[in-house]
Parts: C-alpha cells; sequence; structure tokens
C-alpha cells in the first residue's frame, strides 16, 4: 500500500462518516430517555448519568431542583419517567448519583402507538403497490407499443411523452388539486394512485429494453400463430425480467418516499400515507426529540432493508436515470 | 393481394398510459394557464382577472424574497454538491478493495425519505439538544443559532472580525445554510452514482497511453478525466440546479413554526406557491402563476442544456 492509496481510503472513510452519522446519531438518539435528552446529554453514547433516590426498597428516578443543607427538593419520577410528584424534600444520604447503560426501546412502541402508524404503514404499501402494478401494465404496453410497432403519430406522441417528463411536480400541482377537486377525488385514494399509474420513465426504459429484443423472434412468433398480446405476454416480458424490476423499484421507492402530493391531496387522518403521518407527528411531538428520532428509524427501515437487499440493482436503476437517448 | 385494414392495435396498447398522461399530466399544465387568469379558490372559478396575479407578483415583496433564497440555495448547493462527488466518484475509482461498501453507504440517503431525512437533520440542528452544537461546544466553539438564525452567513462571520456588513451583503441566513448542508448531504449518493458511471465510460486504454506518456495522476485528472467526463458534469449540473429549483420538503419540515424560517429567510419559491395555494388565502389562482414562472425558469434551464450540450460532447 502507498501513500496515495493510504490517502485515498482515509478521505473515503472520513466521507463515509460524514454521510452515516446522522443515521447513527438517529439511532443512538432513539434509544435515549428524553431526560437523558434535555439533560444535554445528546452524544452517542446510551450511558445515562442519573440520580436516583432510594427508599425502604422503592427506587425513583429524581432530579435535583434545590439542595436545601443536608436535604433536596427533588421531582419524582416513575420508571417510565413520568413525574409522580414534584417538590418533594428528601434526605440527601438516600440520593445516588449513578451510571447505567441503558437502551429505551420502549421509543419505538410508543412512538408507533402514539398516533396511528399502523395504519399509515398499511396505506403507504397499498398506495405503493397499486402505483407499482399500474405503471407496469401501462408502461410495459405503451413500451411494446412504441418499440415493435409502427403508427401514425408515433414520433409525435413519444416526444408528447418525453416533453411530459420534463414538467416538474410542482408545476402541475396546483391544477392537479383543481382537476381532482373537480372529479371528487380529492381526499380520496384515488387521488394517491390513479395520476401516478403511468410513469412516462418507465416506458421510456422499458422502450429501450424491448428494442434490444431481435426482430426475428417476433417474426418466428407470429408465423407460429402467436398474437400480439400473446408475444408481449411470453416472450418479451420474460426477457426483460431485470429492466422490469429495476423500474418496479424506482417506481416503488418514488411512491413510497413521496411526500407533496399527498400532503396537499388527502385530509383525513385515516389516508395519511407513512410520510404525511409522520411529518404531522413531527409537528406533534415536535419537543419529544427521542420519539421522532424512533418513529424516523422505523419509518426508513423498510427502504433501508430494501436497499440492502438490493443494493446493486438499486444503484443500477438511479444510475440508468441519468442515461440519455 | 388484400388492402390492410387501419390497424388500431399500436392505439389500445398505447390508450391506458396515454389517458393517464393526458388527463393528469396534459390538461393540469394548460388548466394551471387558466386558473392563473382567474379568480380561483377550492370552491371554483370566479371573475377572469387577466394578468392581474402576474402584476401583483411583481410588486410582491415576498415572491422577491423567495426567488432570492431559491437562488441561494442553487449558488450554494450546485458547485459544491458537483465538487464532492466528482471527488468521492475519482477516488471510489480507484479503488477495488470495498468499492461496492462505500457506493452503498454513499447511496443510503437518497433512498431514504426526505421527511424522516429532514426531521433527523432538524434536531441535529437543535440549540439546545442538537449534535451540531453539541459538536461544536466539543472543540471549544461558540453554539450557534442554525435554524432559528436569521442573520445571513457573511454577516456572522463579518461580524467575528468586527465588521458590521449590511444586511444586502449578509448572503443566506444561518438558517437557509443549515438547509444547503442537509441539501448538499441528501444529494451527494445520487450524484456520485452517475459520476461514477460516467467515469467508468471512460476506455482504460486512454489512461494507459497517458501512464506510458509518463503522466502523474493529478495530470491524467486535469488533462484527460476532465474532459472526457464534461457530459456528465454537464448532466449533473443540470439536473442538480433543476432540482434545487423545487426544494419543498426540508423548508415545510425543517423551519419552523412559523414555516418559512426566521424572518422568512428559508422561504423558497415552491413553499411560496404551496403556502399562497394551500395556506391561509387559499389563493390557488395567484399559486398557479408562482408555479408557471417557476414552470418558464426550469424550461429555460432545459431549453439551455439542450442548446449547451451539443457544444459539451466531443
Amino acid at each position: 500500500m502507498n501513500a496515495g492509496k493510504i490517502i485515498t481510503y482515509f478521505l473515503l472513510i472520513l466521507c463515509g462518516l460524514v454521510m452515516v452519522i446522522p443515521f447513527f446519531w438517529m439511532l443512538t438518539t432513539s434509544v435515549k430517555s428524553q431526560l437523558e435528552v434535555n439533560k444535554g446529554n445528546v452524544g452517542f453514547s446510551p450511558v445515562e448519568e442519573y440520580d436516583v433516590y432510594r427508599e425502604d426498597g422503592k427506587e425513583y428516578y429524581i432530579t435535583v431542583v434545590k439542595e436545601v443543607g443536608d436535604s433536596s427538593y427533588v421531582h419524582l419520577f416513575n420508571e417510565e419517567m413520568k413525574m409522580i410528584r414534584s417538590y418533594a424534600k428528601v434526605a440527601n444520604q438516600n440520593i445516588h448519583h449513578e451510571k447505567k447503560f441503558k437502551l429505551h426501546w420502549e421509543n419505538f412502541s410508543n412512538a408507533f402507538v402514539k398516533v396511528p402508524f399502523g395504519r399509515y404503514f398499511l396505506n403507504t404499501i397499498f398506495v405503493s403497490c397499486s402505483v407499482v402494478l399500474g405503471v407496469m401494465i401501462t408502461g410495459s404496453l405503451a413500451a411494446y407499443a412504441f418499440a415493435t410497432m409502427k403508427f401514425k403519430g408515433q414520433n409525435f406522441l413519444f416526444y408528447l411523452f418525453i416533453s411530459m417528463m420534463m414538467v416538474p411536480q410542482p408545476v402541475y400541482l396546483i391544477p392537479s388539486y383543481v382537476l381532482l377537486n373537480h372529479l371528487g377525488w380529492v381526499d380520496t385514494y384515488y387521488a394517491l394512485i390513479i395520476p401516478w399509474i403511468a410513469n412516462i420513465f418507465t416506458i421510456f426504459l422499458l422502450r429501450q429494453q424491448f428494442k434490444t429484443i431481435p426482430r426475428d423472434l417476433f417474426d418466428a412468433a407470429e408465423i407460429d400463430g402467436c398474437g400480439r398480446f400473446r408475444i408481449l405476454w411470453k416472450i418479451v416480458l420474460p426477457l426483460s425480467k431485470s429492466v422490469i424490476s429495476t423500474a418496479a423499484i424506482f417506481g416503488f421507492i418514488g411512491s413510497w418516499n413521496s411526500f407533496m402530493w399527498p400532503l396537499i391531496m388527502t385530509d383525513s387522518p385515516k389516508l395519511r400515507v407513512l410520510q404525511v403521518g409522520l411529518s404531522y407527528f413531527s409537528q406533534e411531538a415536535s419537543t419529544q426529540t427521542s420519539l421522532l428520532m424512533a418513529a424516523s428509524t422505523f419509518s426508513i427501515l423498510p427502504l433501508v432493508v430494501l436497499f440492502l437487499i438490493a443494493q446493486k440493482q438499486i444503484i443500477a436503476s438511479f444510475a440508468s436515470s441519468g442515461l440519455k437517448e | 393481394m388484400k388492402k390492410r385494414k387501419f390497424d388500431y392495435g399500436p392505439y389500445l396498447y398505447l390508450l391506458p398510459a396515454f389517458i393517464i398522461i393526458f388527463v393528469f399530466r396534459l390538461i393540469p399544465i394548460v388548466l394551471s394557464f387558466i386558473v392563473s387568469f382567474f379568480e380561483w379558490t377550492v370552491t371554483g372559478a370566479g371573475a377572469f382577472i387577466g394578468l392581474e396575479n402576474y402584476a401583483i407578483m411583481i410588486k410582491d415583496h415576498e415572491f422577491w424574497q423567495s426567488l432570492l433564497n431559491t437562488f441561494y440555495l442553487v449558488i450554494f448547493v450546485v458547485p459544491v454538491s458537483l465538487f464532492l462527488s466528482l471527488l468521492f466518484a475519482v477516488l471510489l475509482n480507484s479503488i477495488k478493495a470495498l468499492k461496492s461498501f462505500f457506493r452503498s453507504v454513499y447511496f443510503v440517503p437518497t433512498v431514504t425519505s426526505l421527511v424522516a431525512i429532514s426531521i433527523v437533520w432538524k434536531i441535529i440542528f437543535n440549540q439546545q439538544t442538537g449534535l451540531a452544537n453539541f459538536a461544536l461546544e466539543k472543540i471549544g466553539l461558540e453554539p450557534l443559532g442554525w435554524l432559528a438564525e436569521s442573520r445571513g452567513i457573511f454577516q456572522l462571520i463579518f461580524a467575528n472580525f468586527g465588521i458590521d456588513l449590511p444586511s444586502w451583503a449578509g448572503g443566506p441566513s444561518l438558517a437557509l445554510f443549515s438547509i444547503i448542508i442537509m441539501t448538499i448531504w441528501k444529494g451527494l449518493g445520487y450524484n456520485t452514482i452517475i459520476y461514477l458511471a460516467g467515469l467508468q465510460n471512460i476506455p482504460i486504454s486512454y489512461y494507459e497511453a497517458a501512464d506510458i506518456d509518463g503522466a502523474g495522476k493529478i495530470k491524467q485528472f486535469f488533462k484527460l478525466t476532465w474532459h472526457l467526463i464534461s457530459p456528465t458534469t454537464f448532466y449533473v449540473l443540470m439536473m442538480t440546479t433543476i432540482t434545487t429549483f423545487q426544494v419543498f420538503s426540508q423548508i415545510y419540515l425543517m423551519t419552523g413554526p412559523p414555516v418559512g424560517g426566521p424572518l422568512g429567510t428559508t422561504k423558497v419559491i415552491v413553499y411560496f406557491l404551496f403556502d399562497k395555494g394551500f395556506g391561509e388565502s387559499n389563493n390557488l389562482s395567484y399559486a398557479s402563476a408562482i408555479a408557471l414562472v417557476l414552470f418558464v425558469i426550469i424550461l429555460s434551464l432545459t431549453l439551455l442544456q439542450k442548446r449547451l450540450e451539443k457544444k459539451v460532447h466531443y
């Protein structure tokens, strides 16, 4: 190993740490008690320092308010850090300063039930899966037409699609709301799913793939009496598995993470998807940082797991979004 | 030979996608012009007002401030992100061991939701319980106001030397600068991957030739890689610029209440249009006009890209 290599790895590790530290801190904060966070113990260590008050075999967590002679005024807390008495006067000899390694996993369950995250998860899974399914169906049909058929207006339609892809979401957000409102779809699942079941990028990606399939294969199938749809179903799609899964993953991640659209198009709590629910939770529980960190952790967990399973494919699918014609 | 009948097939295959794109893309885009010319709230259309919204916009201080804030965001995020992602990619491209490991590590922020990440960064920048001030304290520096600080970063820097900068020269507020840091961090992995793909497309024989000519690694980078990678640089530049113009979620989640940061210094154009359309005033018409201005900005950038693209391709 030469000096250049060492510097390279040093820089890579340094950059890696910068990318990872926010996540790592999220994790360590998510298992801390709020009391600990509020005391300013916000480093990475889960070791807690606190005062306890013991008497008659009972133990309470306390915060010392003021020392007066050989006794102190303290706030008493129970196991769950709920205050049970304020300004109690206790003898100093019963107060012990302790350090303890404790992980507060209960933050996760507390956050999960504080607002109906279960419902939010189900909504998100339902919406994302429906969107991906729709995108795959409309996308493979359209891509099949563009890639293998000749018809009037083909180029015009293709460039119309591509130019629609260039229009950024904030531009059509307001009129979409006006339109959906007119259709009576605002605050329904329709608003979350239907406008998204065709994806121009997917059509584009699949078209590129379908074009690589040799024409001879189609001709042979046609001679055997295969109809167009059977060719798509029996030949084209099975040959395009990897691109299809790439597009599906890409669509799923996009749908799972979408925020501004569902924020605007839905209102009632039972229709909230995960991102919207999390955003409302962050307003409601803005001071409860450890709960917020726990909620953030479990809401990114499914995608991080998906990413760890299919890293290569996911990175490739994002890289292909930078492909040019 | 029998004359072939008109083939409806292709249109049937296109129909499902076409209906969705026509109804939910094309119509809204046309509709946005119409909405911006009428009085329009959630209850529906009102009187025709022509270009009044645009006249109001030109005089609207808030509009110009949000445009300036967006401009700050772009000016800071784009160059830094480009520089860092190219550096990451070049470093990654030069190693073999652990390459895919590092690549994945850099990429995690790209797949994770902006909402969760914004919440995490909001807490990182929290004045009392945040990691940022905790780190400053550890290295013996004064804590900062971060997301609550409305003074400009240049103003803050110069204040250390006893120089009082006027607020127009203050640059983005520290609050907006915190958003800038987070936005760079979030987008870095994606740009690195695009750069890495670009670097891997450069034929290895070029480098072998350069090696024979005795060019050092640094010289190779500036004389060879930098030129060959320029189409990728161009793509990354345009994409990052266009996406940075549309930043919304981190503003909505990280600054406030009231959203828009201290003295409105983090209010960006998309947040501004969101606020006008769905906030108290519920003025969908004005919001639509703002959206169209954003559209014109992004469209001109895209067209500029198309024009310049021909020049950077060798």
